[in-house]
């Protein structure tokens, strides 16, 4: 099963360390996470995508809770949320290949943030899925270079991760 | 008025309370140890090696309930407190461990003696700080007393850089903290405990098994009561004995790899179970599979990432055990009902046929002394109220086993770490908390060698603790594996070239005694334990073959219990599982 968990963590140095840490000594999996600073200052989120089984992630939420460190989280995946990941990719862009990937940025509401003689960079902004079709959709041989920022979530409604 | 950060740190454990710390000096904490030098508000106690500071603070913790506290210098002395920070760590033993650090802007400049304290210590303390401002030393010393002692216990380290203790400012020790992070629950919720109630009262093989949780929370007294007011049977982890009174009649011995035929077919057979602060280890439950089928769980804890980590559990209650087993206590009185007195006598009666099993009787002998007696007649001679403290091997179990503990904190052992060298330091720990009380470290010949050095500290501080080595020339634990399930290939378990035990302990100014004799057990002890000034190393000489039972091999069903070295895992039979 696919989680993901956000968390509310103070902002101290080894606060990070202490979460992957955990990770790692558990011998649980992390598919992707992310970190940065929220509008206090004193506080970072972090969103974590994870898998396991039931039992699993019930152990993940409780041992991060366990830590110091971790105000609050939650499991974004238990109700109603929006998921979104941005990434940037550079493709060979030459002779009719550029109207074909000019058109498929489209498709997908990508933008092409930088434009050399041979290459394009697309931003693209979506769900993980999203992005890999993206991927799919072009032709193995152009992609030059990806990064993703992983997975960042927020809970939809009212009810939200708030200290 | 400014003082400097070291004069501060010394008068926050002075605020603190602290009576003792235990350490050792080096570069990076010598403005410390020069404010200690300046006041007696503080007992430093030195020590040997640091990791006998750690089991030192350890001892006094488990045995006081208060927290322990260490003072080592940067690099080795803070690496030298790692085994006995995770001992504390597995145990849930409160622990506030001050490390010297090179000076700040030295960090990361691999500076002479700088580890990264906060990085290594990190998975195996309950949280750890580095102090980056003199300003915020004293709150940060008081945060990591709050959270060692709050909550589910466990050790805390706290990392000094040097320049930190020469900066000034005022001194200001807080009073109290809170932190959003960080609020442990106490009190467990009413619905369930109602639950709990009344699945205890519809339960017709129901068990009580505690754990070390029972201890550190205090509950004993309340645990008794509750468990004798059901009339239900009761069963003691390694480290939760003396929770219940070993000599109760309602008292099934201790659980697990090394526990009684009776404890462990009861917890197999139950239908009820009530775990309190026990934490399902593997040394407990066995294989998982087979697990106490019929069992409806009932599990309270102070740490809810303990429930239902290993065993799926019915009615989970978050909490610490003196307040949940009060308010049991209190809703099972508002009932006004009782559990089923029949159903509990024939449960009754189906233990009393496991018992009369004897699952830890042993061979007697008149020519080659047996552990076992060795440690009977120390129950009997110390009416099982002296500070026992062990090492890790045969002789843990069979003190474990024979020595009935009848109150909390008088079994002192590693029992989540198993670490060799802790009883030694642990004991010292304890003589410091009750110099007037009769201390014993039980250990064997391969363990006591790993901290003997701690013996000088003993001669400096005058600690008369009584050693009781049961020598069996073997790592008698690593020996009985060998001998089960490597087809009696002893690979690297033999204790060659042994020290003469005597002699060294007469090197470090104590007395020694070594016993060959059956016979001359009984009077050894005595004499040893009526000498209140001398620190005595009896050196029992035992039975080499000697193997603990029963035992449930690693992997193994409770069900699958070996009771003597003939026997094949006896199978219980399923009848009358109503
Ligand atoms: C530091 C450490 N190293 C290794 C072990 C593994 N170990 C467990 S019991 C044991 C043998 C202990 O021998 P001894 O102290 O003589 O006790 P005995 O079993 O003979 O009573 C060993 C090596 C351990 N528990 N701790």
């Amino acid at each position: 099963m696919r989680r993901i968990i956000s968390i509310l963590l103070e902002n101290e140095a080894g606060a990070l360390s202490r979460v992957a840490g955990l990770f790692s000594a558990r011998g649980y999996n992390i598919q992707s996470l992310t970190v940065a600073p929220t509008e206090d200052d004193t506080v970072s989120r972090m969103t974590l995508v994870t898998t396991g089984s039931e039992r699993i992630i019930e152990q993940i939420t409780k041992q991060l809770n366990k830590l110091v460190d971790v105000i609050k989280l939650v499991d974004l995946t238990e109700g109603p949320h929006i998921e979104r990941e941005m990434m940037l990719i550079r493709v060979r862009a030459v002779a009719e290949q550029r109207e074909e990937i000019k058109r498929l940025a489209d498709i997908f509401r990508g933008r092409i943030i930088d434009v050399s003689e041979t290459a394009f960079t697309v931003e693209l902004t979506g769900t993980g899925n999203k992005l890999e079709a993206f991927l799919g959709a072009l032709p193995r041989s152009s992609i030059l270079e990806t990064v993703r920022s992983g997975v960042s979530g927020i809970s939809r409604g009212e009810k939200g991760l708030r200290i | 008025m400014e003082l400097t950060g070291a004069e501060i740190f010394v008068k926050c454990l002075a605020d603190e309370g602290v009576e003792f710390i235990f350490g050792y000096p080096g570069g990076a904490a010598l403005h410390i140890y020069d404010a200690i030098y300046r006041q007696d508000a503080v007992k430093h106690i030195l020590v040997r090696h640091e990791q006998g500071a750690t089991h030192a603070a350890d001892g006094y913790a488990r045995a006081t309930g208060r927290p322990g506290c260490v003072l080592v210098t940067s690099g080795p002395g803070a690496t030298n407190t790692i085994t006995g920070i995770a001992t504390a760590y597995m145990d849930s033993i409160p622990l506030v461990v001050f490390t010297g650090q090179v000076p700040s802007m030295l960090i990361g400049d691999d500076a002479f003696q700088e580890v990264d304290a906060v990085g290594i210590s990190r998975p195996c303390v309950k949280h750890n700080f580095l102090v980056k401002d003199v300003r915020e030393l004293a709150s940060t010393v008081k945060k990591a007393f709050y959270i060692a002692t709050t909550g589910r216990p466990g050790p805390v380290l706290v990392d000094i850089p040097k320049d930190i203790t020469a900066h000034r400012c005022a001194y200001d020790y807080p009073e109290s903290v809170s932190m959003r992070s960080y609020a442990p629950v106490t009190r467990g919720h009413q619905v369930q405990i109602k639950k709990a109630v009344e699945l205890l009262l519809s339960a017709r093989r129901p068990i009580v098994y505690t754990g070390g949780g029972v201890i550190l929370a205090e509950a004993s007294g309340i645990l008794t009561d509750l468990v004798r007011q059901l009339g239900f049977p009761c069963t003691n982890t390694l480290m939760g004995l003396g929770a219940f009174p070993g000599d109760d009649p309602l008292f099934l011995g201790m659980l697990g790899m090394h526990g009684t035929y009776e404890a462990n077919l009861a917890m197999h057979e139950c239908d009820v179970m009530l775990a309190v602060g026990a934490r399902f280890d593997d040394r407990v439950t066995g294989d998982l599979n087979k697990f106490s089928p019929h069992a409806r769980i009932i599990h309270v804890d102070v740490d809810p990432s303990s429930i239902s980590k290993n065993v799926p559990v019915e009615i989970p209650i978050v909490g610490s055990a003196d307040l949940v087993l009060a308010e049991m206590a209190e809703a099972l009185r508002d009932s006004g009902r009782e559990p089923d007195k029949e159903a509990l006598a024939a449960w009754w009666q189906r233990i009393a046929e496991w018992r009369g099993k004897n699952s830890l009787a042993y061979n007697h002998s008149d020519t080659v002394i047996k552990p076992q007696y060795v440690i009977e007649k120390l129950y009997e001679l110390t009416g099982g109220d002296a500070y026992i403290t062990s090492d890790v091997g045969q002789h843990q179990m069979w003190a474990a086993q024979h020595y009935k503990f009848r109150k909390p904190r008088r079994w002192i052992n590693s029992g989540g770490l198993g670490t060799m060298g802790f009883g030694l330091p642990a004991a010292m720990g304890v003589k410091f908390a009750f110099p007037d009380d009769q201390v014993v470290c039980v250990t064997g010949e391969a363990s006591i060698q790993m901290c003997i050095q701690e013996l000088s500290t003993c001669k400096q501080y005058d600690l008369p603790i009584k050693i009781v080595n049961l020598n069996n020339r073997y790592m008698g634990m690593v020996r009985q594996w060998q001998e089960f399930f490597y087809d009696r290939r002893y690979s690297h378990s033999y204790m060659d070239a042994l020290p003469d035990f005597i002699k060294l302990a007469e090197s470090y100014g104590h007395s020694g005694v070594r016993v060959d004799s059956p016979a001359d057990v009984e009077g050894a002890l005595r004499d040893a334990l009526a000498r209140k000034d001398d620190l005595v190393f009896l050196d029992f000489i035992t039975d080499q073959t000697e193997n603990v039972y029963p035992m449930i091999a690693a992997g193994k069903g409770q069900n699958e219990i070996i009771l003597k070295p003939s026997d094949e895992p006896s199978e219980i039979d399923e009848r009358e599982l109503a």
